[in-house]
């Protein structure tokens, strides 16, 4: 039976049904308007756990037993552990050898270790995966293999999805670097340090059954508890959750590529004149190594200025610890830590504090935190010239990325993309993207090595920045400027078949990536 | 015929924005391109009608290309092939790329030429964005950095470069090889609008003159209009022996420059960051260059990861005469800019000196005081320079004398 087709608000073309769920097309920023109530998990009762606080059982093999582990359920696991995550492989691994078809996995995010669960797409252990796609998996998915639909959504678009019932999780595993036997747990302390457990914490409230699973056993009460045990049925003890040096990068570098650093100072310039950075400011970078030294750039402006950023929200680095610790930055609040520097501060500084993306990304929650920032840095592989922005396809239409909290950060109040012009001759601005994942009406500035691209909606930003010297230009400039030096492209060939949504944060499909022509393989 | 092949151009891991292109001749069945790129599926078809473009201009028909391609620009893809064909044909045709409207402009022999940046002639992803880091002058190295056996396909690049690359004002030098490989350098690269070459290793006037004589010929050949400045490089105890002859050995000479890498080498003794065992030699230079009226310019400095050794490097090079320095990475500009530049403090004293002459002339004094100090005439001369330069630099307003309150003049 065909699924009926239909052209969203952003103009692209998107079925009305994935995986046989009806789904809603994107209606414009703001316009879809939830109704009902949120969804819950079942009631548990505590007679049913064991009086003495003590949940823990001998294999996660076993805990998965208790759980009921069945045919076509949704296992959901964080990312907090990163390319070093030894737990969510082994998940399958398991359910494989147990017979179980048809999983659903829901992860919060997919690195490169993950590249060994092709396996079990192909055996049939896992029908899809709801969650980021990259490297051997995206091709994978890409080219069709993949038995049910990705679906991509950020990372409060999983907690909306979470929270309204969309996704239901029946068992939701969470490695741990610290937990005691009644389930409290916490990022910090023991091998497999990653910080914090943020992205892990609506998974805890909502899932049907819950395993904690750690190798580091500690006293209860584990204590700070970002996982509550009271949402805990199961706690695992295993002998490594976790590579270290795969968890943490135990440092990020600044970049030391000329052009790159060039792009940092031309958008530490532009914040600047613009007034965009000012006393008081509030600051989200990444940890990518132009983002870094934008940080940098930033912490000098400050200190030359004696000001101060009222907070920062992280991923947080060591570059921003320095902010915190030299007084240009009053707080950090923290999603996940990047490097060694940056989890030492979160277990140190009373004023570097976790903060789960339940509370700052989630559309469900009433107002949040993305839109209280003043300064947004974020990447993009493509931008079109409507401004419109690519983070999940390459432009040769493989799946490469997952969106991360990227669509949820262009809430903020200045959303700024520091990119390269183009990368090994691919231009990074296009007439349309491949794939879109965040509508241009939300996406300010593009700052580029030959030049900066206000987004003409932003008429005040034109207007403060026309008598500056800076290299300001239309993004259609900057865009044949690029196809001069790279000629122009080749558009990548699709098929019909749809191989991943992209949900907007409200849940609605803002668009879909199709299966890749095989002439193009 | 037999079966010939050639290669050009550069692969491999690490390698990027460049290709590696094998012809094979044939004596039949046409044109068959092997194409791996990581582009293909972006660019594929635009590489392959390039290629066939070239082989057509070349009057090839029938030929097997194998190309190892990692983001290369058309201009990088043509002179790789161009350079495997004339491997196997000898051809003296030459497939030009447009030169962009951008980098048909002159400069004039005062400029500044506080730095200038090497780039590697074989090495095209250093070559695109080079003209984006503001330094005074780049220049497409044929010489030391390009290996024997590369200089006939990096002559090719580099001339592709030329035509291709946006140099964003800085001034467009190549540095040629010596001898007759830098004749032949000159007639592939000054049909393209250079506006300096710089002459490797000169030890002689004669050497320059040669290069000259060459250069003349052609410019008169091609009716060239553009003005081709020269820039000679000393590098031995006989160069320096010789520098004020090698200064004046044609009026087309701007600037002098050391280079000690391979003046120490010749001293036998290693260079060191403080530079004692160059100081007579640079010494002896900036006097050579200052009385020729050309520019001094120091040698590169070594260490890219150091930027306190370089500033202090400048430090000491600005204060034996030298108005400019080499840079061996883009990181560097800014610091040599900088460093060459007039600092504040300068500024404002020269502008002191400055304004408290003018006040002596009003006042139809013979003597010139500042406080309680007399100022001579070269002290005033040279303050003026430095406002000339600041001026000149955008670090001082034209009106910079009526911008100062009443009272402090």
């Amino acid at each position: 039976m065909a699924v009926k087709i239909v052209k969203n608000a952003a103009g692209r073309y998107v079925p009305h049904e994935i995986n046989g769920q009806p789904v809603i097309p994107f209606k414009g920023v703001g316009k879809h308007h939830p109704a009902g109530r949120k969804y819950s998990p079942p009631v548990p009762a505590c007679h049913d756990y064991p009086a003495d606080g003590n949940k823990v059982v001998k294999s996660l093999e076993e805990a998965l037993c208790k759980c009921g582990l069945h045919n076509g359920m949704t296992i959901s696991t964080h990312h907090h552990l990163r390319d070093g995550d030894l737990v969510s492989n082994r998940i399958f691994e398991l359910a494989s050898a147990m017979g179980v078809k048809d999983l659903v996995w829901f992860p919060s995010a997919s690195f490169p270790c993950n590249e060994i669960l092709i396996k079990y797409l192909e055996d049939g252990t896992i029908n899809r995966i709801e969650g980021s796609m990259n490297g051997p998996l995206g091709r994978f998915v890409s080219e069709g293999k993949m038995k049910g639909t990705a679906v991509l959504r950020s990372h409060g678009g999983r907690v909306q999805a979470i929270q309204d019932g969309e996704v239901k999780i029946d068992i939701a595993v969470i490695a741990a670097p610290a937990a005691d036997s009644f389930g409290n747990a916490r990022g910090t302390g023991g091998p497999s340090a990653c910080g914090v457990l943020g992205y892990a914490k609506a998974d805890s409230m909502y899932a049907t059954r819950v395993i904690v699973v750690t190798d580091n056993l500690v006293d209860l009460p584990c204590f700070p508890m970002e996982i509550e045990g009271n949402y805990v049925d199961y706690v695992v003890v295993v002998d490594r959750i976790g590579i270290p040096e795969k968890i943490v990068s135990g440092t990020t570098k600044i970049t030391s590529s000329p052009d790159r650093l060039l792009i940092a100072k031309l958008t530490a310039s532009f914040l600047e004149k613009s007034g965009i950075l000012k006393d008081g400011v509030t600051i989200q970078a990444g940890a990518g190594g132009t983002s870094l030294a934008i940080a940098v750039f930033i912490h000098q402006i400050l200190k030359q200025k004696g000001w101060k950023s009222k907070f920062g929200f992280g991923g947080s680095t060591k570059y921003m610890v320095k902010m915190l610790e030299e007084g240009q930055m009053g707080y950090i609040l923290d999603a996940q830590a990047f490097d060694l520097e940056a989890v030492r501060s979160v277990e140190t500084n009373p004023n570097h504090v976790p903060y789960p993306v339940f509370n700052a990304y989630n559309y469900h929650s009433k107002g949040n935190l993305t839109s209280m920032m003043d300064i947004m840095i974020l990447g993009v592989t493509e931008v079109d010239l409507n401004f419109n922005g690519n983070v999940v396809t390459h432009s040769d239409g493989y799946l490469l990325h997952g969106i991360g909290g990227w669509q949820n950060c262009l809430h903020a109040r200045n959303v700024i993309l520091p990119l390269p012009l183009f990368r090994d001759r691919i231009p990074v601005i296009v007439d349309e993207v491949t794939t879109l994942c965040g509508p241009g009406e939300l996406i300010d500035v593009i700052i580029t090595e030959r030049g900066i691209a206000i987004n003409p909606l932003r008429k005040d930003l034109i207007k403060s920045l026309k008598a500056s010297n800076l290299p300001l230009k239309t993004i259609k400039e900057l865009k044949d400027e690029a196809e001069r030096i790279c000629g122009k492209p080749q558009k990548p060939q699709f098929e019909k078949k749809v191989v991943a949504a992209v949900k907007w944060v409200d849940g609605t499909v803002i668009d879909v990536v199709r299966k890749i022509a095989p002439s193009h393989t | 015929m037999n079966k010939m092949t050639a290669t050009a151009g550069n692969s491999g891991p690490g390698v990027r924005s460049d290709c590696e292109i094998i012809v094979e001749l044939k004596g039949k069945g046409g044109i068959i391109i092997d194409l791996a790129s990581r582009v293909k599926s972006l660019y594929g078809e635009s590489i392959k009608s390039l290629c066939t473009e070239v082989l057509h201009f070349f009057n090839i028909r029938n030929t097997y290309l194998k190309i190892d391609d990692s983001g290369a620009l058309p201009f990088v893809i043509a002179a790789r092939l161009e350079a495997a064909i004339k491997k196997l044909t000898g051809s003296d045709l030459e497939f030009l790329p447009e030169m962009i409207s951008e980098n048909t402009y002159s400069t004039v022999p005062g400029r500044f030429r506080f730095s200038r940046l090497y780039i590697p002639g074989n090495t095209p992803a250093m070559m695109i964005n080079a003209g984006l880091h503001s330094a005074d002058g780049i220049i497409l190295d044929l010489e030391d950095s390009v290996s024997p056996e590369k200089k006939d396909e990096a002559r090719i690049l580099v001339r592709n470069a030329l035509r291709q690359v946006d140099f964003r004002g800085s001034e467009r030098m190549v540095r040629i090889n010596q001898g007759d490989t830098g004749l032949k350098d000159l007639q592939a690269v000054l049909p393209h609008n250079v506006n300096l070459i710089l002459v490797p290793k000169c030890e002689t006037s004669d050497q320059l003159l040669k290069v000259n004589t060459e250069i003349s010929a052609i410019r008169k050949k091609l009716k060239l209009k553009n003005l081709v400045f020269l820039m000679p490089i000393v590098e031995s105890a006989l160069g320096i022996e010789n520098s004020f002859e090698i200064a004046r050995a044609a009026e087309n000479i701007v600037a002098l420059a050391i280079g000690l890498e391979d003046f120490t080498a010749d001293l036998g003794v290693s260079r060191t960051n403080e530079g004692k065992e160059s100081l007579y030699a640079r010494s002896r230079l900036v006097i050579a260059a200052k009385a020729a009226g050309i520019q001094p310019i120091d040698s590169v400095f070594p260490d890219v990861s150091d930027m306190e050794a370089l500033k202090q490097n400048i430090l000491i090079s600005k204060a034996l005469g030298f108005e400019g320095m080499g840079c061996i990475h883009p990181a560097q500009i800014q610091v040599v800019n900088d460093g060459f530049a007039p600092d504040e403090a300068e500024i404002e004293k020269s502008g002191k000196i400055v304004l408290a002459y003018q006040e002596a002339r009003r006042k139809g004094l013979g003597v010139v005081a500042l406080g309680s100090k007399m100022i001579d005439a070269p002290v005033v001369a040279r303050a003026q320079k430095t406002i000339d330069l600041a001026i000149k630099l955008g670090k001082l307003n034209p009106d910079w004398i009526s911008e100062i309150p009443a009272g402090q003049s």
